[in-house]
């Protein structure tokens, strides 16, 4: 028996955590940029946009108490017993305007990165920058940033109206402009009308949209949303992606989303940050970040982990390497097709067949050792044809420019 | 059919059970016998006795209760200045113990249910209970020393040139000792009113540009109302009723005494129109209650 080479997604999670080695960027403290630019030395270098909306400069946090039950406060400074890391390390520019997605799994620092800029949880160690200037110490109530909460955190003894004006009325917004910015706020997230009721007689889209409203009519350089579609169904989430990127780019606010779900995260964002173990995987367009991952974590976590690593990778591609290639770039034929000069190609067996309706998703036991998993759209097949397609010897053919090396992070 | 064999021959108990299953309000009826049996019997036929109690008179010569119905002892109670003045006082002991109590157990409250961690909230919640375990009337007896002309207050505030209340006409010593006694009865639903307000309202108010003061007046009282007017009902009825405390710690009258005064006579009719005022003042003190929410805060 050969050795398993190909790790299934979940698997790269548990991977021991080493240092991420990724050639689009360094590991300064300065610059987190686009996989697509290479890091720069100087920040103010980056991206010719200006002053970011957003610096994170050497972020740290760790939770807990140290032995004597006092609060960690350093950064530095041998680890202490029941202290958790949250957040070990991030530098990232984001830019004025942008709808910037942070997306990990839970525990991965993203909502704690978060909390950090909206204020609610201060640093172990670095500096936040919000428009070039330091807020690092300062409290919630002095950042121009709102927030909408993943449970909303409407005023339950408020109507909607005063939910909504309820940051105007404590910045002393004269009444009548007050009552025209809620109006147009309500306006925008469509409950024009619905100023009297109480957010207990809304439905769970609706109490989304107020919180939206509450945040935006303060009219905040930065909105962050802390998981704010995740208690939705399906079909309302759906509708709110589409509605809060019309709405982002309409008021043209800088976004900070952050989300578990990549499928979020690819729809909405300019850029997004992978986030893994309180660190930054990789930061970049939903393009660059599906189709060029740059750590083997985020091709799994972005998308299938389709990984060709060892002796399988040699066998196949002739490198050592680690490859990976996206489910859907490869092309399912006959065994003894032959692939074009620019294909790479295997033979394997179908191991097992998923229909998911619009596709249908093989598993294919690879000759050379490990597995692949490919999906191929029903254009043609139907149901039976694709499930009785199990265990049939089949060769796999992607264009050699598909299969990208992943580092090891 | 499958496990059919198993269950072809159920036992009784097993048959008992199906059939209770079938007939829910039997079962209901089984499990509130005994406690609506205690209610009714113990509880609401004492009060009716009370309020029949409180028409009768006494023979002001032979001193028996004449079973007849008459609406004088009501008249005396409405037109003694006496009684008035009595029922006002007890009234005011009531607002100002429960005011007391809400302005000293506000801060305790929230930092035990915001601020303390897991361990210190539980020592807290042990230190603020613990009082309840000692009895009533020990703890009476003991501020009764406190306020003695030689006791320890008026130990304490000798050096700067003061004296307590005392033991005496003054007020102020009750005052104080209600207000110890009922102080965890506010606290403990005050706590749990606080502790109900999700984290997330505080940090919205504040990343909505609400300062600690803004927050507390505009998100967290507000919030907590119901919880405050719940232990309001505590220490407000408990005082309006009590007897003992006035009578060991001020020599100035209370409802509870006037009552208890006329158990000894004894006028039993009186004694039980004059239970109906506390009574009174009580039950709409809940009707205001429940309008507030404080029912579901309990």
């Amino acid at each position: 028996m050969r050795s398993r080479v190909i790790q299934p997604a979940k698997l790269a999670n548990c991977l021991p955590l080493v240092p991420l080695i990724d050639e689009t960027r360094t590991r300064s403290r300065l610059a987190v940029t686009t996989a697509a630019q290479p890091a720069t030395t100087h920040p103010t270098t980056d991206a010719g946009a200006g002053v970011p909306a957003v610096r994170l400069e050497g972020l740290v946090k760790h939770f807990g108490n140290d032995a004597a039950g006092r609060r960690v406060a350093g950064a530095t400074g041998a680890p202490v017993s029941d202290v958790i890391v949250a957040v070990a390390g991030i530098d990232l520019d984001i830019r004025d305007g942008e709808f910037f997605s942070m997306l990990g799994p839970s525990g991965s620092g993203k909502t704690t990165t978060l909390r950090m800029i909206a204020g609610f949880e201060l640093p172990t160690a670095g500096r936040i920058l919000l428009h070039g200037e330091d807020v690092t110490n300062r409290p919630p109530f002095d950042r121009d940033v709102n927030t909408v909460f993943q449970d909303y955190a409407l005023f339950p003894h408020m109507t909607v109206g005063d939910n909504v004006a309820y940051g105007l009325v404590v910045r002393k917004v004269p009444k009548a402009e007050r009552q025209a910015r809620v109006a147009d706020a309500l306006r925008m997230v469509r409950l024009e009308g619905y100023e009297r009721r109480r957010p207990g007689q809304l439905s769970g889209g609706q109490r989304q949209r107020v919180a939206l409203a509450r945040a935006l009519v303060n009219r905040p350089r930065v909105l962050l949303l802390d998981e704010p579609l995740g208690a939705l169904d399906l079909k309302l989430r759906e509708e709110m992606q589409i509605e809060l990127k019309s709405i982002q780019q309409a008021v043209r606010i800088t976004f900070i989303y952050v989300t578990h779900d990549q499928q979020e995260a690819l729809t909405m964002s300019d850029r997004l940050a992978v986030f893994n173990r309180g660190r930054i995987e990789q930061v970049g367009t939903p393009a660059d970040v599906y189709e060029r991952p740059a750590t083997r974590f985020v091709a799994g976590f972005v998308g299938t982990s389709n990984l060709l690593a060892g002796e399988t990778a040699r066998a196949i591609i002739g490198s050592d390497r680690t490859y990976t290639v996206r489910p859907e770039k490869i092309r399912l034929t006959d065994p003894d097709a032959a692939p074009g000069p620019d294909e790479a190609s295997a033979t394997g067996t179908i191991r097992e067949v998923v229909y998911l309706g619009p596709d249908t998703r093989y598993i294919v036991a690879l000759d050379a050792g490990g597995e692949l998993v490919v999906t191929q759209q029903n254009l043609a097949t139907s149901s039976m044809e694709a499930l009785s397609a199990k265990g049939r010897a089949v060769r796999l053919t992607w264009k050699r420019q598909h299969n990208l090396p992943v580092g090891d992070g | 059919m499958i496990g059919a064999t198993d269950r072809s021959t159920p036992g009784t108990m097993r048959r008992l059970a199906g059939w209770l299953d079938r007939h829910a309000r039997v079962r209901l009826a089984m499990l509130l016998a005994a406690p609506m049996g205690w209610l009714v019997l113990a509880y609401l036929g004492s009060l009716v006795l009370l309020f029949v109690n409180a028409f009768w008179s006494r023979d002001a010569f032979t001193g028996l209760v004449e079973r007849q119905f008459t609406p004088d002892n009501f008249i005396e109670i409405f037109t003694n200045p006496l009684y008035r003045n009595v029922t006002l006082r007890t009234f005011g002991m009531a607002v100002a113990v429960t005011l007391t109590c809400a302005v000293i157990a506000f801060p305790i409250a929230y930092y035990m249910a915001r601020v303390a961690s897991p361990r210190t909230r539980g020592l807290l919640a042990v230190a603020v209970v613990m009082p309840l375990w000692a009895s009533y009337l020990v703890k009476a007896y003991t501020w009764r020393l406190i306020l003695s002309n030689d006791g320890v207050l008026n130990w304490l505030l000798e050096p700067l040139g003061l004296r307590g209340p005392g033991l005496g006409e003054s007020v102020v010593g009750l005052w104080l000792v209600f207000t110890y006694l009922w102080l965890p009865y506010m606290i403990l639903p005050l706590y749990a009113g606080l502790e109900r307000i999700p984290h997330s309202l505080l940090e919205a108010s504040a990343d909505l540009g609400g300062r600690g003061w803004t927050t507390f007046r505009r998100v967290i009282l507000p919030l907590v109302v119901p919880a405050l007017v719940a232990g309001s009902i505590f220490t407000f009825s408990l005082t309006l009723g009590d007897y003992i405390a006035p009578s060991l710690i001020t020599t100035t009258q209370f409802i509870g005494n006037l009552i208890f005064l006329n158990f000894g006579v004894p006028d039993l009719p009186f004694a039980a129109a004059l239970s109906l005022v506390p009574l009174a003042i009580v039950v709409l003190y809940l009707l205001v209650a429940r309008r507030l929410g404080a029912f579901e805060a309990l």
